[in-house]
């Protein structure tokens, strides 16, 4: 079972976070197949968050066929995200960890590094779409 | 798994609502829609109306003009309403020198389907002492107190008055998950008055925004904010701006301009960076004292999608 955090200054919205962090624990391995996700009165319980907003993100996660709901029982995982096998993100990492040094020596501050990435993926993505 | 969100009547609608005293209007051309299963924020600063509309919804107080129906009948009229209404006033309805299990056998006597246990459950999984003499309780046990009364009551609106203003950050979390899990299970729908959004902001999905008497927005918070957008740029011609969107707020410096606009379509103007707005900028703009006058038509947005 995992429990959510939910940071009320993120820009994304909340239910957006909950999507997003079953898909990371379920990218990570802390969730897997037949786990069972907290019910929506438990998430409501802990952390305050509306419940149509627990709602919406479970099914989200069942429209992309990651959970499912089963009466009388809860929300159980189903499947995992597509994309690649977990040690994919150790490998990534690695290399981008090695990146980021070479920035860093580079003598640019991590403000930069961020705003960099992102214009770098904005223009990955135009690329992709055009 | 329970949908809180039912296609069924609203649980509250309200058209051309108007309450004038003698000399001074409280609330003026009011049209909303709550609809059931919604935790609203009733949101806006002091004197902007809001106890007045919670008043009028619970039939403490008569409209001077319009309609209000909550949960199909009329507030003041229909006695049987009474029952379905929880009604929390500002200053915490507590007698002081009862203790919460007095509380709980005097409710006993005035509700028809009261639920004494599971207020008492409530109290003591938060270690609230239920013998002790309310008055001796610290404010955020009082507050929990009279919000487990309230739902003891097992009421299907719930109307709070600035329920969260006064307690810490602790208590006030603790007093939202209370309430979130009552709507969880159903049956319930809670509109909640404060003057600051953030204190509400993760436990609604719902906004009412008076402002001046008047309500300024009224909808699904993610429909609302969806439908909005900031944009900042050199400071230049806005007018291709504003003819194809509606400008909200602004704000101009010497070289630069920031926009919130509610968006009639995609923004394509290059000179512009457009960003999500957040719910406390969206407010803000709207209780911007140069806001235009246009949107008191703006009531009952985007409802459901």
């Amino acid at each position: 079972m995992i429990s959510f955090r939910l940071d009320g200054r993120s820009v994304v919205p909340p239910y957006l976070q909950i999507v997003q962090q079953v898909r990371q624990a379920l990218r990570m391995g802390v969730l897997d197949v037949g786990d069972k996700l907290p019910t929506v009165r438990e998430v409501v319980g802990a952390t305050a968050v509306n419940p149509n907003t627990v709602l919406k993100a479970y099914r989200d996660l069942e429209r992309e066929g990651l959970v499912e709901p089963r009466a009388g029982h809860g929300t159980f995982v189903v499947g995992r995200p597509p994309g690649p096998p977990p040690g994919t993100h150790a490998l990534l990492a690695r290399s981008l960890g090695q990146w980021v040094r070479g920035a860093r020596e580079a003598g640019l501050d991590d403000e930069s590094i961020e705003s960099l990435l992102r214009i770098t993926l904005r223009a990955a993505a135009e690329e992709e779409t055009a | 798994m329970t949908d809180f969100q039912s296609a069924a009547l609203p649980a509250i609608a309200t058209r051309g609502l108007a309450k004038h005293y003698r000399k001074r209007t409280a609330l003026t051309d009011c049209t909303i829609t709550v609809p059931e299963g919604r935790i609203s924020a009733l949101i806006g600063p002091n004197g902007a109306g809001k106890t007045t509309l919670l008043r009028l919804l619970a039939g403490l107080a008569t409209p001077t003009a319009g309609e209000v129906a909550v949960l199909g009948a009329t507030p003041g009229r229909d006695l049987a309403l009474l029952a379905e209404i929880g009604f929390v006033a500002q200053e915490i309805p507590l007698y002081r020198r009862m203790s919460a299990e007095d509380h709980i056998r005097m409710g006993a006597r005035l509700n028809p389907r009261w639920d004494g246990a599971s207020v008492r459950q409530r109290l003591e999984s938060l270690s609230i002492p239920l013998g002790q003499a309310v008055g001796t309780l610290s404010g955020g046990q009082q507050a929990q107190v009279a919000l487990m009364l309230s739902l003891g009551k097992r009421p299907r609106l719930l109307l709070l008055d600035e329920p969260v203003a006064a307690l810490d950050p602790l208590a006030r979390r603790q007093f939202l998950a209370t309430l979130a899990e009552a709507v969880a299970a159903g049956g319930l729908t809670a509109v909640l008055s404060s003057h600051l959004i953030a204190d509400l902001e993760r436990t609604c999905d719902h906004l009412i925004l008076l402002a001046a008497s008047r309500v300024q927005l009224c909808g699904d918070i993610d429909t609302l904010l969806a439908e909005h957008q900031v944009l900042v740029g050199p400071r230049k011609d806005t007018t291709a701006i504003e003819r194809d969107h509606t400008l909200v707020h602004a704000v101009r410096t010497a070289r630069q301009v920031t926009l919130l606009i509610r968006r009639k379509g995609p923004v394509i103007d290059p000179a512009f960076e457009a960003a999500d707005v957040s719910l406390e900028e969206l407010v803000l703009g709207y209780m911007g004292q140069d806001a235009p006058p246009a949107f008191a038509h703006l009531t009952s947005v985007g409802e459901d999608q």
